[in-house]
């Protein structure tokens, strides 16, 4: 675990540049936008509001990302750099009506 | 009926796998059974609580809270593994020796179950914290009644404890002579998953980064999303599409166990 340890020493000294925000929100159990463009090449962060009464759980494989965002709140999800292409994403919860894509171009 | 038993699926599986292996390397081990089931019982209060804190866990550390909750959970699970793993290569031969007779090391077996009864109770708790959300927004959205949500969960778990009892009972078949090295190399392999999975919470909290991204994309040839992709994902860390930090995290935990369990192995007295 020692390498771990040195690992987050160095946390503070990184400092990223400064990242682009994209909202997006849960409504109806689908997600509005449908589709998010964003740049190739750069670390983005998605604001993901979930305006529902129940919870629902951003997954994406592409993205390789996973989270939970309870009722009424908003989740922070950092994604990129991305290559350009389409990377689909679903509500876990509700992977029928709840589906969308990133476009990173 | 059919998205809960799904999803519970889905959970209960992964957690089964682990404790599956758990209670297959911890046989010789006289008091397993009431430790594995307090890991357990502890894991599903422990769920039921993180479910309804789900909220106010997210806010926390400038919203990256379940990221960091989940990168911790994972790495105190991967520790314990390893600390499983470096014991019993000084006490495993030993134990298979001695493990018929009453009266073995008692105490020595309840410290090495306390350790993996936590992560038994970890387990449960990263996947049944999400069970719970997900029924009871099933139930509360008024989407499905709350019978189907009970029958459909109910079905879900049936499922997900008889295929880590499959794998149980497919690692109780192994021969002796072999049985040690088959769980402990499994374990090894089980905590760089965790190790790597923590990697990926760390990066997704932007608190490390992603190196390559992905590594590779072997998702045309087995996807994460697939039985088979979850099975390895679980077992092994299997990432269709891992970041190059997963494979940092991997592959620095691998060689520091193995490490540990060599220096540690005690080396059968010369003739």
């Amino acid at each position: 675990m020692k390498p771990y340890l040195s690992l987050f020493c160095l946390l503070p000294l990184v400092t990223w540049a400064a990242d682009s925000e994209i909202p997006l929100a849960i409504r109806n159990h689908q997600f509005e936008p449908v589709e998010v463009r964003v740049a190739a090449g750069q670390k983005v962060k998605l604001v993901i509001h979930n305006q529902d009464s129940t919870p629902e759980e951003f997954e994406s494989h592409e993205l390789n990302r996973e989270k939970l965002i309870a009722p009424g709140t908003k989740a922070n999800i950092y994604i990129g750099p991305l290559k350009p292409g389409r990377y689909p994403f679903f509500g876990e919860f509700h992977e029928k009506t709840a589906r969308g894509a990133v476009i990173a171009e | 009926m059919l998205g809960s038993a799904i999803i519970v699926f889905r959970e209960s599986f992964e957690a089964a796998l682990i404790i599956g292996i758990i209670a297959a390397a911890t046989r010789l081990i006289p008091s397993r059974r009431s430790w594995i089931l307090a890991g357990i019982g502890t894991g599903i209060l422990g769920s039921l609580i993180v479910a309804s804190l789900t909220g106010r866990i997210a806010e926390m550390a400038e919203g990256v809270g379940q990221e960091l909750f989940n990168a911790g959970i994972l790495g105190l699970a991967a520790l314990m593994l390893a600390w499983h793993n470096i014991w019993m290569a000084r006490h495993g031969a030993q134990m298979a020796r001695v493990a018929r007779q009453l009266g073995q090391d008692v105490v020595s077996g309840n410290r090495e179950m306390s350790a993996l009864a936590l992560v038994v109770a970890l387990a449960i708790l990263r996947e049944g914290s999400e069970t719970a959300l997900f029924l009871y927004g099933l139930t509360t959205g008024g989407e499905e009644s709350l019978l189907d949500v009970a029958g459909g969960g109910a079905v879900g778990l049936t499922l997900g404890v008889l295929a880590g009892y499959g794998l149980y009972a497919g690692f109780l078949r192994i021969p002796v002579s072999l049985f040690f090295s088959a769980t402990s190399g499994l374990i090894l392999l089980l905590a760089a998953a965790m190790a790597s999975q923590m990697a990926r919470f760390l990066v997704q909290a932007d608190l490390l980064p992603s190196l390559a991204n992905p590594l590779w994309d072997s998702s045309w040839m087995l996807d994460n999303a697939s039985l088979t992709g979850r099975f390895l994902h679980t077992l092994v860390g299997y990432e269709a599409m891992p970041s190059g930090i997963q494979a940092v995290f991997y592959l620095a935990t691998m060689l520091l166990i193995f490490a540990g369990m060599r220096f540690t192995r005690v080396r059968p007295p010369l003739r």
